[in-house]
């Protein structure tokens, strides 16, 4: 029964849809100056939820730096656009899907994949990509291992059905994730610059059509849903649940660019119908282009009996498509639609005004200023203080004491951030399409572009436990070990999306992390010259009251410029030269290595210094462009000692080596640092150009064995025990 | 000669296949609909992998109803080639142009990566350019590619070398390692390995590229070429 | 001894592609007057511990809400069956 608007205002039924009195306040005063329908409050609460109106993130998300030469398209839209020439431009976009996939993991990871596709497909591109930043509990409870293998499974059953390809990304494990597993899909699409689409409804008279899935009562007001926190008293948030369709997405995804390619006459604007669904996609649409709008909502395809218009508006049922038709040229389109056998209906029209009004059983049951939903949401500006533990830290850096190298070495190799994905991902297909040149498992991911001399890098990358330490720094370093893991491959970077993984931003401490994250990001991404094209915010990411470590995803995307300088991890050959570039420190604060010997990190995280990053990048992109470099590899979690490890895994050919290093120095993690292979008759040039910031380690050989000695040890390990140990830790901690 | 790839909705490997085929094979290909009737312009179908229809019930179950099916029928029975890849399999199955079914693997999970195969038989119009016993590398993709038929049908396979490539580590459960069969007069081919993904060394192998340049060779010398 | 048969179903509410796809089909082979498809997962447990019909149903209410049934989106229904002992 639908409550009167005196009963909303007396019983404060509003506060349940996650509005607050102040904001409800708003609308009835200053906005309709009268008390809204049961139908606009729930047009509001999905409008301005933090999902819809990043209210309590957009003065963060206002520093972060969006403007460069390459950026043709910036945040605001579905996704970005970089140019990357010859008239070619490359979409992405990231978006979390953490709390739908903590309540229902299979189906949270599906509709996390569907979701952020359509993002990509509505700018008129076609995805050729999709990299995954998935972090979990270390597998202990019978809780755990389900949530992992279904959330992996969620994404392979939607991405492999759909045709693109599920190239990369990251996967890491610590408690701080326990109940709140972040899902963190990232697309990348290509297109022609000439097709590229807007989410508006411009022209009076002009149709609003709807196409793809029939509406459900699923997952209704999702995206207060997603804004919401966790605790153990509310475990079960259970109207939520959306069901991943692939199929009908692939219909929906092919028809739209059909659309898109060969009717741009008859098409005014598109735009997904994510959070908040039809009012959210809708709404867009009129205020970005400045329109009124109207919607009848009888006309809307419905997939359950007497739905009320509160549900038909807030629902997120999946695969469905918003598109503004030019007036006598619907038929063509609906037509179109359904020789793809998909649902299509005209819902409405563009009004002349700036009003959103939605009729259902002939009646007027909404009728509001368009921007008071899409732009007048209030904007938050939050207290922050420095995190306690933060304030306690203390300075100095911790010292291992490695009395077992060799032991110590495959402890390390088993610690499930380090060690081998493979029983992830390959049971996600990773070739369809044919342009997958570098698989998942190296640095970044490499995606030709056919009919080109052309490929894209792309990485996901961030380290909580980093931020957790130091928000700033660590956002630095998040960005400059996607850059990193780019020129490792080859590639210079074009730009990053994001995921804002993050607490509560009402609590100071919280919000510290966010701000201080965002700003140590946008440092960073001036130096390396990676304008934030798009992104997403997930907060809230707590559970009785204690946050996740701050986790803000950085989503990279390179390009190479030849397909003969792409480079991959793995060595080469037997005798040829390996080298460590860049200087390393007593860098342990926040490391797996004082993960695995205390159990836990703490301290100041360790210094870090970006102009000395990209200097060193620079040079690694020069050695690759003048075809010096065999094998190059990013050092990163683990240290050098676990990427020297990973780089003999791929051929078996294993080393001999030596370091004025200490062994606890072959577990820093400091940041700015390769680990690079050369031939021999390229040695001599490598090293002039390299100079003083390369240091020949050994050589690589034929022999099955990891062999590095250093000051106060050596490492000795068969290369096919430290591979065993390497490859069959995830499986058994999820046995 | 020119290649008819069939789409159906929910294929996703069409494009793969074209692609092979005009790029590297140098031949024509064209997409052919699922709602058409007629193949006579073409001198080989193929049916690409993916998820028609989604799978929803049985993998290639509802494709088999499509209206293209009877012309890949009486093209079949023609003697002319038919190649079906990964879903293209099952629909085969599912049609009954191909003995047996194919299940679920049986470690449960979708599968992807390069597998070494055997050619059993290179006497057919797909394997002429391969050696007898050779081994080769092709990504497999699957799901649901664990090859299934009773003993009887299976002692039939083997008694007419209708076996033409088996798994040297059998990754998905199929009955005596098989990947691809073909019917008892070896122009209908199934496998579930993808040729296509293997055809530019870039790409990871080149083991593909026999099996097309076998069929170009087969069709023009058995002079089925419609030009 | 009793024997369980256990119906789980997507919850009406619920979108079921599967079955979508089902009706969609039997619709293209002419088979206009199928107006619902349900499709859904059957289950045989037979249970010997039990000593009573409460016992088993409340047995097999445990083991659907943990395992058979994810209850965020499926529901189901069983029939329980006495059967004798020696089998």
């Amino acid at each position: 029964m639908e409550l009167t608007p005196e009963a909303i205002q007396a019983t404060k039924y509003y506060q349940g849809l996650g509005l607050t009195d102040a904001e409800y306040q708003l609308i009835t005063t200053k906005i309709l100056q009268r008390l809204p329908t049961y139908t606009e409050i729930g047009l509001y609460s999905g409008m301005w939820s933090e999902h819809c109106s990043y209210k309590n993130s957009k003065p963060v998300l206002k520093k972060f730096w969006t403007k460069a030469k390459q950026v043709v398209e910036g945040p605001g839209e579905g996704a970005g656009i970089i140019d990357i020439g010859d008239n070619q431009g490359i979409v992405f976009k990231a978006e979390s899907h953490n709390h739908p996939s903590a309540v229902e993991p299979f189906q949270g990871a599906t509709t996390g994949v569907g979701g952020i596709l359509r993002d990509i497909f509505s700018m008129g591109a076609r995805p050729i990509a999709l990299l995954d930043s998935l972090r979990f509990n270390e597998p202990k409870t019978a809780h755990d291992k389900y949530l992992i293998n279904q959330i992996v499974d969620g994404i392979a059953a939607y991405g492999n059905c759909i045709g693109v390809p599920t190239v990369g990304g990251d996967t890491a494990f610590d408690a701080t994730y326990a109940a709140n597993p972040l899902v963190n899909v990232m697309c990348v699409g290509l297109m022609d610059l000439t097709n590229r689409e807007k989410g508006q409804a411009t022209g009076v008279g002009n149709s609003i059509i709807y196409v793809g899935a029939k509406t459900g009562r699923d997952g209704i007001n999702g995206a207060s849903f997603a804004s919401a926190q966790f605790d153990s008293k509310h475990k079960s948030q259970r109207s939520a649940v959306q069901v991943g369709d692939p199929f009908t997405e692939k219909l929906v995804m092919e028809a739209c660019l059909d659309v898109i390619y060969k009717h741009q006459d008859a098409l005014v604007g598109i735009q997904d119908m994510g959070a908040a669904g039809l009012v959210s996609s809708s709404a867009e649409m009129a205020s970005k282009a400045g329109s009124g709008m109207t919607l009848d909502l009888d006309l809307v395809p419905q997939r359950e009996a007497n739905m009320t218009a509160f549900e038909l508006m807030l629902s997120e049922s999946q695969e469905r498509m918003l598109l503004c038709i030019k007036s006598g040229s619907e038929n063509e389109i609906l037509d179109l639609f359904n020789d793809y056998g998909l649902t299509a209906a005209v819902i409405g029209q563009v009004t002349t005004g700036h009003q959103y009004q939605l009729s259902h059983h002939g009646e007027i049951v909404a009728d509001v200023p368009v921007d008071s939903l899409a732009t007048a949401a209030p904007v938050y500006h939050r207290e922050k203080t420095v995190p306690e533990h933060i304030l306690q830290q203390a300075a100095i850096q911790f010292s291992p004491n490695i009395t077992e190298p060799t032991q110590i070495l495959r402890q390390m190799l088993q610690q499930l951030t380090i060690a081998s994905k493979k029983m992830i991902y390959e049971t996600y297909d990773t070739q369809v399409q044919t342009n997958t040149i570098v698989q998942p498992g190296s640095d970044a991911a490499v995606v030709r572009i056919r009919h080109t001399d052309k490929a894209l890098a792309m990485t996901t990358d961030v380290n909580g436990r980093y931020l957790y330490l130091d928000p700033y720094v660590g956002g630095e370093m998040a960005v400059a070990e996607a850059a990193r893991n780019i020129v490792a491959t080859g590639g210079v970077p074009l730009g990053i999306t994001d995921c804002l993984n993050f607490g509560n931003p009402t609590k100071p401490d919280q919000f510290y992390e966010l701000d201080e994250a965002v700003m140590g990001m946008t440092a960073a991404c001036k130096v390396f010259n990676t304008p934030v094209i798009s992104g997403n915010v997930s907060l809230n990411n707590e559970f009785n009251d204690v946050a996740i470590y701050p986790t803000p995803m950085v989503g990279m995307v390179g390009l190479i410029k030849g397909l003969n300088q792409i480079t991959t991890q793995d060595f080469k050959q037997a005798n040829d030269n390996v080298y460590v570039v860049g200087r390393t420190g007593n860098d342990f604060n926040g490391t797996e290595i004082q993960k695995l010997l205390t159990g836990k990190i703490g301290g100041k995280l360790f210094p870090f210094n970006l102009d000395e990053e990209q200097r060193i990048q620079q040079l690694i992109l020069r050695a690759n462009r003048q075809g010096l470099i065999a094998s190059a590899h990013d050092i990163s979690e683990g240290g050098l000692i676990v990427a020297i490890a990973e780089s003999c895994f791929g051929k078996d050919l294993g080393v001999a080596l030596s370091s004025t290093l200490t062994t606890a120095q072959f577990f820093a993690e400091t940041q700015g640092r390769f680990l690079i292979s050369v031939k021999p008759e390229n040695k001599l040039g490598f090293e002039q150009l390299m100079g003083r910031d390369a240091t020949l380690l050994g050589k690589v050989t034929n022999q099955q064995q990891l062999f590095v000695a250093a000051t106060d040890g050596e490492f000795k390990l068969a290369l096919s025990e430290a591979k065993r140990l390497w490859e069959g830790a995830l499986a058994c901690s999820l046995k | 000669m020119k290649f008819a790839v069939v789409a159906f909705p929910g294929s996703n490997c069409e494009m793969d296949l074209v692609y092979a085929i005009e790029d590297v094979v140098k031949e024509q290909a064209e997409l052919v609909p699922s709602t058409a009737t007629d193949l006579s312009d073409y001198s080989a179908v193929l049916l690409p992998g993916g998820f028609s229809y989604g799978d929803y019930l049985r993998s290639g179950a509802i494709a088999q109803l499509a209206p293209i099916m009877s012309a890949v029928k009486r093209f079949a029975a023609a003697g002319k080639p038919v190649l079906g890849i990964c879903n293209g399999f099952q629909i085969l199955t599912e049609a009954r142009l191909l003995p047996g079914s194919l299940q679920r693997n049986q470690q449960s999970k979708f599968i992807c990566k390069l597998a070494d195969l055997v050619v059993t038989n290179n006497q057919t119009m797909f394997t002429t350019d391969y050696q007898t016993q050779q081994t080769i590398q092709l990504p497999i993709a699957h799901g649901d590619g664990n090859y299934y038929c009773d003993p009887t049908t299976l002692a039939e396979l083997r008694k007419n070398n209708q076996i033409i490539f088996t798994y040297q580590n059998n990754p998905n459960g199929s009955v005596a390692d098989i990947a691809g069969i073909s019917n008892r007069q070896g122009n209908v081919l199934g496998m579930m390995p993808h040729p296509e993904r293997a055809v530019e060394a870039i790409l990871g192998s080149t083991s593909g590229r026999e099996l097309f340049s076998s069929l170009v060779n087969s069709v023009r010398k058995r002079g089925l070429i419609h030009e | 001894m009793y024997l369980a048969k256990i119906h789980v179903n997507y919850k009406r509410s619920i979108l079921n592609p599967e079955a979508q796809a089902v009706q969609t089909a039997l619709l293209r082979l002419g088979y206009q007057d199928v107006t619902s498809v349900q499709l859904g997962k059957y289950f045989e447990l037979k249970l010997t511990g039990s000593q009573s019909k409460e016992q088993a149903a409340k047995e097999v209410d445990e083991i659907c809400d943990r395992l058979l049934a994810n209850v965020n989106m499926e529901s189901y229904h069983y029939q329980l069956e006495e059967l004798a002992v020696a089998e």
